[in-house]
């Protein structure tokens, strides 16, 4: 387990802030999201349904996210992600699934403020107008030249993820995106 | 720009999500089989100037592999269906026939 995130402390300002957000648990689990069984699994670990399609449900001390037909992710307290990994262990055990502890692997930012769409917008292949996309939906997708995911919390502030290994370039993509002066006015 | 819709996450995808697969609907020959088919297998491929059968696979977005119907010349797109499907389905070809009333699968 990492003690120490991608980019501690790190901040930007200017049209929206950027934040990195330090260590988060984060759980991977593949399985097959219609059985009874996962959903029990889910229910079990993280006290929520397994989401609809794209879709991402906050919980108490998280959020459970679909990232794929056959795959969620799950957020948790970082010191809590080996006990999710065990829980999910103990009820699928026998069956075809897979939950690693991931949160190293990840850098977790918010982007807060009036332009955080429009930062946003100006990096990812997604339409962020307020009509389409909105709090509840996880969307995976490329954020310049790598991938991420992001989605809108209850309080219209963006959370992003990226893989560790390119945290400092998506800091500094989101950085220079939100300087001031780069206003595009389009939301 | 060429944007598809993934039928596993049904999202409109940008090309720039997706990582393209070559031609769809091809019959593996493998070990065991004559020199001639095998070559065909791997070689040989339609490249039409027209209606197009294609592997997509939403690299940036679910991962996931589908399969995409287009137009090489005009960039139309009939559209996307499962992977898991070894023939183009029936609505789709009804489209197809819809803008090229000649054309037959090969």
């Amino acid at each position: 387990m990492s003690e120490m995130s991608a980019l501690p402390g790190a901040v930007a300002g200017g049209l929206a802030d950027i934040s990195e957000l330090g260590l988060q648990g984060m759980v991977t689990l593949k399985a097959d999201l219609s059985a009874p069984e996962t959903a029990a699994a889910v229910r079990a670990a993280t006290g929520t349904a397994v989401p609809d399609r794209r879709r991402i449900i906050e919980t108490e001390t998280g959020a459970v996210a679909w990232m794929a037909p056959d795959e969620l992710l799950i957020l948790c307290a970082h010191d809590g992600a080996d006990a999710m990994v065990t829980s999910l262990c103990n009820t699928l055990k026998g069956r075809h699934y897979l939950a690693v502890n991931v949160s190293d692997a990840r850098a977790f930012f918010a982007i807060e403020g009036r332009g955080a769409r429009e930062v946003l917008a100006k990096l990812a292949p997604v339409d962020l107008h307020p009509e389409s996309f909105g709090p509840g939906e996880m969307r995976r997708t490329r954020l310049a030249q790598v991938p991420a995911a992001f989605w809108m919390t209850s309080g219209d502030s963006i959370r992003l993820i990226c893989f560790r290994s390119v945290a400092r370039y998506v800091f500094d993509c989101l950085a220079i995106s939100a300087r001031d002066g780069g206003e595009v006015g389009y939301f | 720009m060429l944007i598809l819709t993934c039928p596993n996450c049904g999202l409109a995808a940008d090309e720039t999500e997706l990582s393209p697969g070559g031609e769809a609907h091809l019959k593996r020959f493998g070990p065991g089989s004559e020199d001639a088919d095998f070559e065909g297998y791997l070689f040989h491929r339609a490249n039409p100037k027209g209606v197009h059968f294609e592997r997509w696979r939403h690299a940036y977005g679910c991962g996931k592999w589908f399969l995409a119907a287009r137009d090489t010349a005009t960039l139309e797109v009939f559209g996307t269906y499962p992977a898991q499907t070894t023939e183009p389905p029936a609505e789709i070809i009804t489209r197809i026939r819809a803008r090229h009333p000649d054309w037959s699968p090969t």
